[in-house]
């Protein structure tokens, strides 16, 4: 086990230093001179200057991009040219309206999976087979709609007609609850179905026959044994819940014109603003990996059958 | 029983029609059909032209001159909708091709090769699949530029790994599979063993994969295309129009609900029938 662990970790360790030797070589491949590169549409005396100083371009590659891993190891994002600030302090002050929009997304998402799924799930009979049809039918439209023209209808619907909750802007909850249901439908939609999936199989267990046996109310039964065991395969889509919900921050974000990391990350991108965006996309693949890894993790405590293997 | 269950379908069997095919299939299959026909005749299709605006006849509602209403300068939207169909599904094939090529390349050497060259594909896909898709098409569109052949290519690098994977593990099944065992004990050589059982059945799995996937390119790239960093207005894409119909979304819902819906329709007709294909041929997800 502690093997299992710790090969686990490396594995994580190696997949972050691959993701950012990606983004050193990426730099390096580009035509053109790295300091035209990193300046974007830039252009002042001392701008050039500034960034081979800091990127170190006057030494050789090897000492750039052991440079570079180092600095990332201090968590020092480097500087936007654009901005004419630290990455860092960039992202910090736009990440809570991020880390509010994709939490509650998130959240929500998952709510809305479980309670759908546990409902649904192994359902027979002409109504169940009913029930499982619309649920089924309703996820896959969710997850084929994109979350703008969701966005979209939502606004039609809640603020241009009923006027419930504003057409954009961050001040208070009511301005949360639009962006944060557009973001986790499509996610609840692919959670649900997958969580239907391993509930059906988990009801096919033999000690389902014995708790029913017992006589316990399908309910009970469902939401106190079987869903532990069915949220197991769900809990290694972490990694792909966090990635989904940062990525669809972003145009969640500019449909809503929220701030955050994505609205950041867009400006960023017409600007051509690369130390953000390396930053933003290395800071995701960060979260990614670390979320990822600490989930296959916590998955060996709770399922012992993978510690033998 | 179940052990027979768990021997993968030889070719021949997998090619075989389906006895009935399910009425939501059909109807997915109708609608992409009659997609197909738009995009490759659209203007026989269309009553007007989707680029001359008529601004005297500006946001109309949908009506009997115009089906799905006029956009802010007088455009008709049916027409444009149509027209857009041809940008919207060509740029998502297009993105799907690039994965697909690549992950096939990759997949297939991680499938058959031998151990270093599984471990080395597998952290490939580990580190592209550790950047969120929309993120890592926003990093290469930053470096490569924005333009309908770059978002392509952006989007397409992203979905290199879910296509890899697939790739990778029915290329595994395929190896470790009766059929090609016992071409082996008849003494085969390796090659044709590979040209004739490996490669077409691994092969036979791609247009299932690409059915349920193509889906989420259309998505991804029509999601660029709405950030503006696609093609550009007057192009119209779905992307651009949902873009220039959420400018105008507090007077007029048609220009932006039209082109969504078609993005949907399109989408869900793909997973429909890419979910048939998967229960009928056995191919695995992930």
């Amino acid at each position: 086990m502690p093997r299992k662990i710790a090969t686990r970790m490396m594995t994580g360790l190696l997949v972050l230093w691959l993701a950012a030797s990606v983004a050193f070589v990426a730099i390096h491949a580009l035509p053109g001179r790295i300091e035209d590169v990193l300046a974007g549409d830039l252009a002042y005396p001392g701008l050039r200057e500034a960034i081979a100083a800091q990127w170190g371009l006057d030494r050789s590659l090897p000492w750039q991009y052991g440079q570079f891993l180092l600095r990332l190891a201090h968590a020092d994002l480097g500087t936007s040219f654009v901005m004419q600030q630290p990455v860092l302090a960039v992202l910090q002050s736009q990440l809570w309206p991020t880390v509010q929009l994709a939490g509650s997304a998130g959240l929500l998402a998952i709510a809305l999976a479980i309670v759908v799924a546990t409902a649904t799930a192994g359902l027979s009979g002409t109504r169940g087979a009913w029930a499982v049809r619309v649920a089924s039918v309703l996820e896959l439209t969710f997850t084929s709609t994109p979350v703008f023209w969701l966005g979209m209808l939502l606004l039609i619907a809640f603020s241009f007609q009923l006027r419930l909750f504003p057409v954009s802007g961050a001040g208070g909850w009511r301005a949360l609850v639009l962006p944060a249901v557009t973001l986790a439908l499509p996610t609840a939609g692919i959670l649900s179905q997958v969580m239907r999936e391993s509930l059906e199989a988990a009801l096919e267990k033999p000690f389902v026959t014995t708790v029913r046996s017992r006589g316990v109310p399908e309910l009970t039964l469902r939401v106190t044994h079987v869903l532990r065991h069915a949220l197991l395969p769900v809990v290694t889509l972490g990694g792909w819940l966090i990635g989904s919900l940062l990525g669809g921050a972003v145009i969640t974000e500019k449909m809503f014109g929220r701030p955050g990391i994505g609205s950041v990350t867009l400006n960023a991108v017409t600007a051509q603003d690369v130390p953000v965006v390396l930053a933003v996309v290395l800071l995701a693949a960060f979260v990614h990996v670390v979320i990822s890894t600490l989930l296959d993790i916590a998955y060996l405590f709770i399922d012992p059958r993978l510690r033998s293997q | 029983m179940s052990h027979v269950d768990q021997f993968p379908l030889g070719l021949r069997a997998r090619l075989r029609w389906p006895r009935s095919i399910p009425a939501a299939v059909l109807l997915a299959a109708a609608f992409l059909i009659a997609l197909a026909a738009a995009m490759a005749f659209p203007r026989f299709v269309t009553p007007y032209d989707p680029l001359v605006s008529d601004v005297v006849h500006a946001l109309q509602p949908p009506g009997g001159e115009h089906w799905f209403g006029t956009d802010r300068i007088g455009r008709d939207v049916l027409s444009r909708v149509i027209h857009g169909a041809r940008y919207s599904l060509l740029i998502g094939l297009a993105s799907m091709l690039v994965s697909l090529a690549v992950g096939l390349v990759i997949g297939l050497s991680a499938g058959l090769g031998n151990r270093l060259a599984d471990e080395s594909a597998s952290r490939v896909f580990d580190v592209l699949s550790a950047f969120p898709p929309i993120l890592l098409s926003l990093f290469v569109v930053t470096f490569l530029g924005q333009g309908i052949v770059n978002i392509a290519i952006a989007v397409g690098i992203a979905g290199i790994p879910k296509f890899g994977r697939v790739l990778r593990s029915q290329a595994l099944v395929v190896r470790r599979a009766d059929y090609v065992t016992h071409a082996l004990s008849y003494g085969l050589s390796r090659g044709g063993i590979f040209m004739r059982h490996v490669l077409p059945n691994v092969l036979v799995a791609v247009p299932v994969i690409a059915t349920i996937d193509i889906g989420s390119a259309i998505i991804a790239v029509s999601g660029l295309s709405f950030l503006g960093l696609g093609p550009q207005p007057p192009t119209p894409e779905w992307g651009v129009m949902l873009a220039e119909g959420r400018d105008v979304l507090r007077v007029a819902w048609w220009p932006s609900v039209f082109p969504g819906m078609a993005i949907t329709l399109t989408v869900l007709s793909f997973a429909v029938i890419g979910k048939f294909l998967q229960r009928k041929y056995e191919v695995r997800a992930r």
